[in-house]
């Protein structure tokens, strides 16, 4: 071994120390624990042969899905638009929309019962509009709009880091050969913004699925994965059920995550 | 109007649409912490004694987060930078594996790390009630931040020629590393600890998990509050939370707007939730 080698190899063994006694370990314990239960390692496959914990998983995606697609329009809208537009205001505009980028979940979870809580804004606008008292907080629907307050900030972020680098010249490539903005915008921009968008939406669908502090403020009653393993871990102390949902859990997460960091960097390669 | 200007402005409305269902909840909640009767309205007047019991009550969860997040931060910087030296120094494709382990806890639910630990040293006497089990779940959710940041600044600079400059001069590993590389790597240093100290101040995930009755942060006494305090409180609870956690986020935007605003995103990403 050389004294360099030697050296880098010191410099990396406290951190190889750490993660291996605090995250590798307890990640296999984990996984045996998992298997250790009453169902033994059917405990695994009960996420999709018990209806309950089905249903809980589809309700998961659901929301993580509905998610990622109502952010990422949002966020592409807005994005693109602050990148081109210049306008006085802009600045304290992005300033404003990137405030909630630290929030935890649980502030999250409170700032939808502001909006739509019993003493939410969106059911005194309800009323006065001569309506029913809107009030959806305490559902899947608040739980959708609580996971959109957070993922917002930060793609809108990404897609503006991602429209400064297009090419404008392209865009009026496009235009003065008679397309329309539509075609523009479908042909040209989407196109290039398709990387950033794969990769962010995949943080949006992670997030989203693997959450807890948002459902928890929101109610304990909302049947989404999280709130299904902290209840078996806290009420049922079901621990080897837990261990297993939860392990399940973070493999879909890194998958989801893998998968769009292997197809963003496919569509940079094949742009390129 | 033309087409182009009638697309400007409805791109605007949608904009500040968008503005006013993220600020409006924020501007609302902080005033519901200073109303005297939130369900009356602002006719009711305007107290700081929500504020007060808060402060009387809760303090030292705010204490105990920033106790922590400097606790936090000290390790992250001990085992982030290192790491991110050797692995620029060694790209090859065991570097690459281990760059990719260390993300994992943040590509990983909060929830399934903290049961990890739990099952793994919850029988640990000692260890399980004191502030270092809640530490260690926030250095392996923050550390991956601390040497991406650093990792990108040292990309971005040539090490390695300026390494070899001061050896050719006579310096030693310990005088290069100190002279050289640290000085250089400021920025990255500084963005990686700001967004060290913000994640480990408002992480609930693991934190929920690992708490016990007697080691409570910021986002747990929180999440108490919301769960079974009045709504003035839980409004004038997190009226002190947005004070302490601004200022944070506005450092992290300040500082090198462009190049924050190209790493950022993805590295706040997973957090929190």
């Amino acid at each position: 071994m050389t004294t360099e080698t030697r050296r880098l190899t010191l410099l990396l063994l406290p951190t190889g120390i750490f993660f291996s006694a605090f995250f590798l370990l307890p990640m296999a314990k984990l996984f045996m624990i998992g298997g250790s239960g009453v169902k033994g390692w059917s405990a695994y496959t009960a996420i999709l042969t018990d209806s309950n914990y089905l249903n809980s998983l589809l309700a998961t995606l659901g929301v993580g899905l509905a998610t990622t697609i109502v952010t990422l329009i949002i966020s592409g809208i807005s994005g693109v638009f602050l990148q081109r537009h210049k306008f006085p205001g802009n600045a304290l505009l992005v300033s404003l929309l990137t405030l909630p980028l630290a929030f935890p979940g649980v502030v999250i979870g409170f700032m939808v019962i502001m909006l739509a809580g019993r003493q939410g804004i969106i059911g005194d606008l309800s009323e006065a509009l001569g309506h029913d008292r809107l009030v959806f907080a305490y559902s899947l629907s608040g739980l959708f709009m609580g996971y959109v307050y957070f993922s917002v900030p930060r793609t809108i972020l990404t897609v503006m880091a991602a429209a400064e680098k297009l090419d404008p010249r392209l865009e009026e490539a496009a235009r003065s050969l008679g397309a329309s903005p539509w075609r523009v915008l479908v042909d040209v921009i989407i196109p290039g913004l398709k990387p950033a968008m794969i990769s962010a939406g995949a943080i949006c669908f992670a997030t989203a699925v693997g959450a807890f502090g948002t459902a928890f403020t929101l109610a304990s009653s909302i049947d989404v994965l999280p709130m299904v393993i902290y209840t078996e871990f806290t009420m049922s102390a079901n621990f080897a059920m837990a261990s297993a949902l939860s392990f399940v859990l973070g493999v879909v997460t890194w998958i989801v995550l893998a998968l769009a960091r292997n197809a963003s960097s496919a569509t940079v390669a094949a742009a390129a | 109007m033309t087409r182009n200007s009638v697309l400007f402005v409805l791109q605007l409305l949608f904009t500040l649409l968008v503005c006013v269902f993220l600020i409006v909840p924020v501007g609302m909640s902080m005033l519901a912490g200073v109303t005297t009767n939130y369900q009356v309205g602002l006719e009711s007047g305007l107290t700081l004694r929500w504020v007060l019991e808060v402060w009387d009550g809760y303090r030292d969860t705010l204490f105990a987060s920033l106790g922590l997040s400097v606790a936090c931060l000290i390790v992250t910087l001990i085992l982030g930078i290192p790491t991110a030296y050797v692995l620029v120094r060694t790209q090859n494709r065991l570097s690459r594996i281990i760059e990719e382990l260390l993300v994992l806890p943040i590509a990983i639910p909060g929830l399934a790390t903290a049961l990890a630990l739990i099952v793994t040293f919850g029988g640990v006497p000692g260890f399980r009630t004191s502030w270092l089990f809640i530490l260690v779940g926030h250095v392996l959710f923050t550390l991956p931040f601390m040497v991406r940041s650093v990792l990108a600044v040292m990309h971005a600079i040539d090490l390695k020629t300026l390494e070899e400059g001061a050896a050719s001069l006579g310096a030693n590993f310990r005088q290069r590393f100190v002279d050289i590389v640290l000085p250089n790597c400021r920025a990255g240093i500084l963005a990686g600890s700001l967004m060290v100290v913000t994640l480990s101040v408002g992480e609930f995930n693991m934190t929920w998990l690992l708490h016990t009755p007697l080691t409570k942060t910021l986002p747990v006494g929180l999440a108490d509050a919301y769960a079974s305090l009045r709504f003035e409180i839980g409004s004038a609870y997190t009226l002190i939370f947005f004070l302490l956690i601004t200022p944070l986020l506005l450092a992290i935007q300040a500082i090198g707007k462009a190049r924050v605003a190209r790493f950022v995103p993805e590295e706040l990403a997973t957090e929190s939730k």
